[in-house]
């Protein structure tokens, strides 16, 4: 099977996912974010026009002030020029199919889009759809992946822990519901990480997830021991109508991240979260704001990543 | 007309027919086999030489779309799909618009596909009105009206006192009920099996138990009121092996299996193809071993297409949203023969499975050419390999997992009651 994320020269024409991408693509896109994260140690990022005269449509069916306003900034700081488009409140409504809302985009000249859907598979649908010179960035497609985020999550762990090959990354939560998750467990395996363990009830475990190179603990104070890095997980509220959970009280006891429950990782571990946080149910505030937490770098650097992956994908031909 | 059909392999699985034999037709049945009769003097002579001679196939489901989905497909568009594959017979599902509940519209359907003059239409009626699951219709009279057996289709009938009355009504009558086996609650929202694809893809998914427990509850129903039970679209391992004791207990109970299960697993869904969004799910390759096991066994009594146009608009969706169905009353011969070949089976007892196991679930006198039978005959070429492309099919459904795919196998006449409906030569 043709992989629909590279074009005949092996070059990345789509970002989908983070799976089915050989690790020199991944390591080429955390160098580039390397360079627009300004040197003098302040973490600024850099405003470079390698954009300028494109177009880049975000597409979100589904809402997110924080992930489209962090593509929107990278994208300008790339000198592109930024459409936003809120689909649901405008022709789905209506009743246009997915499909004939992005030929009408195709047909405003866009060069970029990012798309953000509710449901698995739709970024997928959509590059299989468009033009072949326009490039589609998946900002997150229901349960299945969410590829920026996980690339932002490696170049941080890259930057506080140089290696990845002699880590052990916890992944802590709601793994059955998230797209993050399944991104993540797909770049740290490629990118060499030699132990990826699974923190959850079974409740919130998908079927065979150890399929994917994961250990799957269910008690977190085992899961966490000598970790370097604990990468939180968002809890949704409906988790608990569904009967996944009884309640995010007893959550909180068993899987939330206090610091009692940091001190078993390693002294230096990194405690990093993709936000936005439920404090109380997920995570301590104590560690949300403590020393170990790296949940706000995550963010800056959020846009350098972006600035990486729009300018590989405009870059290639 | 006085029809003579020369040199072609005859293979009638039911007369343990498997030789090259001529076959007369005459006023729309079998008039012979071998030999001419005297005085025989044919109308018109089909030449069979290098091709295989059957008894019509007859499809144990296929959706016409008509009642109420007439935006997908057609009584004539479907029709002429199926006697294009070679379907002298077929048995659609109750789940039209209306629902097929009343015995005005089953009058109707019949009337309609009568007019048509192609394959024979028998519907199956629904075995709970609106498909709703909680009143019974009247079987009796939907009987009368046509209706071979009683379905939910794949409508769900979660009120266990209800389905044992339903069951012990059709048995007073010794009608048929056809389930497809699957615990709705357990199935909700779910799009795929649930198992290492689903996972990798994010997709909500239906593990093997909702079909398990569904099945044992049916089974044990079926122990309990004596009725003549079908189990459609078995899926799973686990599914044939409760199947397997229930005919080894001596149950009255058969079974059929969709011919996309036979060939496909999670697997083939790939990125996110919504052709392989089916119902049930497409499960893993050892399911897929186990249904074909099942087949060879005879746990497994007949393969049927599962026909489900689907237009192009409610395909191209994502996955979950897309609608589930596949079209497949052109495939069904094709496919039925790869697996025959695949797993080193013989003609005659593949052919049994779209044939005479059919006729008898649905308990009509069909699938066989024994003298004095109608004249339902499909003639076509073993070798001849075909593109499966949109412009190849005459079903107003594109949607199948094989599209692009060659299969071989091509219907070259097909004959209903002794009148040509279809030739392709």
């Amino acid at each position: 099977m043709n992989n629909p994320q590279l074009n005949k020269q092996g070059e990345l024409h789509h970002l989908l996912s983070t799976e089915g991408l050989p690790s020199r693509i991944l390591f080429d896109i955390l160098d580039r974010a390397s360079a627009f994260v300004d040197g003098d140690g302040r973490g600024e990022i850099r405003k470079v026009p390698l954009l300028h005269g494109k177009s880049i449509f975000n597409i979100f069916f589904e809402n997110s002030t924080r992930t489209r306003t962090t593509f929107e900034i990278a994208a300008k700081r790339l000198s592109a020029d930024v459409v936003n488009l809120n689909i649901g409140s405008s022709s789905t409504s209506k009743g246009e199919t997915l499909l004939d809302t992005v030929d009408n985009l195709c047909a405003m000249h866009a060069d970029m889009f990012v798309v953000r859907h509710a449901q698995s598979g739709a970024a997928h649908l959509i590059a299989k759809h468009v033009a072949p010179e326009i490039h589609v960035i998946n900002a997150g497609d229901g349960r299945h992946a969410h590829p920026t985020q996980a690339l932002l999550d490696m170049f941080t762990i890259r930057h506080y822990k140089k290696e990845f090959h002699n880590l052990r990354v916890a992944i802590v939560g709601d793994l059955l519901h998230s797209r993050v998750a399944r991104s993540q467990i797909h770049a740290l395996t490629t990118l060499g990480v030699p132990e990826v363990r699974v923190i959850a009830p079974k409740t919130l475990l998908p079927s065979h997830v150890e399929k994917l190179g994961v250990r799957v603990f269910h008690d977190m104070k085992q899961g966490l021991r000598d970790v370097d890095v604990v990468l939180m997980l968002r809890l949704q509220n409906e988790r608990m109508q569904g009967a996944a959970l009884p309640s995010a009280q007893e959550y909180f006891k068993y899987y939330g991240l206090t610091q009692e429950k940091l001190a078993l990782a390693k002294p230096d571990a990194i405690v990093m979260h993709p936000g936005p946080m439920n404090r109380g149910v997920e995570i301590d505030s104590s560690v949300a704001d403590g020393s170990q937490s790296v949940i706000l770098p995550q963010v800056t650097f959020g846009i350098a990543v972006r600035m990486a992956v729009m300018s590989t994908l405009a870059g290639a031909k | 007309m006085n029809i003579q059909i020369k040199n072609g392999r005859l293979i009638d699985p039911k007369n343990n027919i498997d030789a090259v034999q001529d076959v007369y037709v005459a006023a729309g049945k079998v008039l012979a086999i071998s030999k001419a009769p005297s005085g025989f003097k044919a109308d018109k002579i089909i030449d069979a030489s290098g091709l295989v001679v059957i008894p019509g196939l007859i499809d144990l489901a296929a959706r016409l779309r008509e009642p109420g989905y007439e935006y997908k497909a057609t009584l004539e568009s479907e029709m002429s799909a199926a006697v294009a594959g070679g379907i002298t017979s077929l048995a659609c599902p109750p789940d039209t618009d209306p629902v097929l509940d009343e015995p005005g519209l089953v009058e109707m359907l019949k009337h309609r596909a009568r007019a048509l003059s192609q394959a024979h239409v028998y519907p199956v009626g629904a075995l709970t009105y609106g498909l709703k699951g909680t009143e019974l219709t009247e079987m009796a009279e939907l009987v009368d009206a046509g209706c071979v057996a009683f379905s939910q289709a794949d409508a769900a009938l979660t009120d266990t006192r209800v389905l044992m009355r339903a069951m012990q009504y059709a048995a007073t009558f010794g009608f048929g009920v056809w389930l497809r086996p699957q615990d709705s609650f357990l199935a909700r929202n779910g799009v795929a099996h649930d198992g290492e694809v689903a996972t990798r893809l994010g997709l909500p998914a239906i593990p093997v138990c909702a079909e398990s427990i569904a099945l044992s509850t049916m089974l044990q129903l079926a122990r309990v009121t004596g009725v003549r039970l079908h189990i459609c679209r078995i899926s799973s391992a686990e599914g044939v092996a409760l199947i397997r004791a229930a005919k080894k207990e001596g149950l009255l109970v058969s079974c059929d299996v969709s011919m996309n299960h036979i060939h496909l697993s999670e697997m083939d869904i790939g990125f996110f193809d919504s052709n392989c969004n089916l119902i049930p799910p497409l499960r893993h390759q050892r399911d897929r071993d186990a249904l074909r096991a099942g087949l060879q066994e005879g746990v497994i009594d007949a393969i049927c297409s599962n026909h489900s146009p689907v237009d192009d608009d409610a395909k191209q969706l994502p996955f979950a949203e897309a609608e589930a169905g596949a079209t497949g009353l052109e495939l069904l011969l094709p496919l039925v023969l790869k697996w025959a070949q695949q797993d080193k089976r013989t003609l005659a007892e593949a052919i049994a499975k779209v044939t005479v196991n059919a006729a008898h679930i649905m308990n009509i006198d069909a699938g066989h050419l024994s003298p004095g039978a109608a004249a339902d005959v499909c003639i076509f070429d073993p070798e001849c390999y075909w593109k499966v492309e949109a412009a190849a099919l005459k079903s107003q459904g594109k949607n199948t997992p094989f599209l692009d795919m060659e299969l071989q196998g091509k219907v070259r006449y097909t004959l209903v009651n002794g009148q040509l409906v279809y030739q392709n030569t």
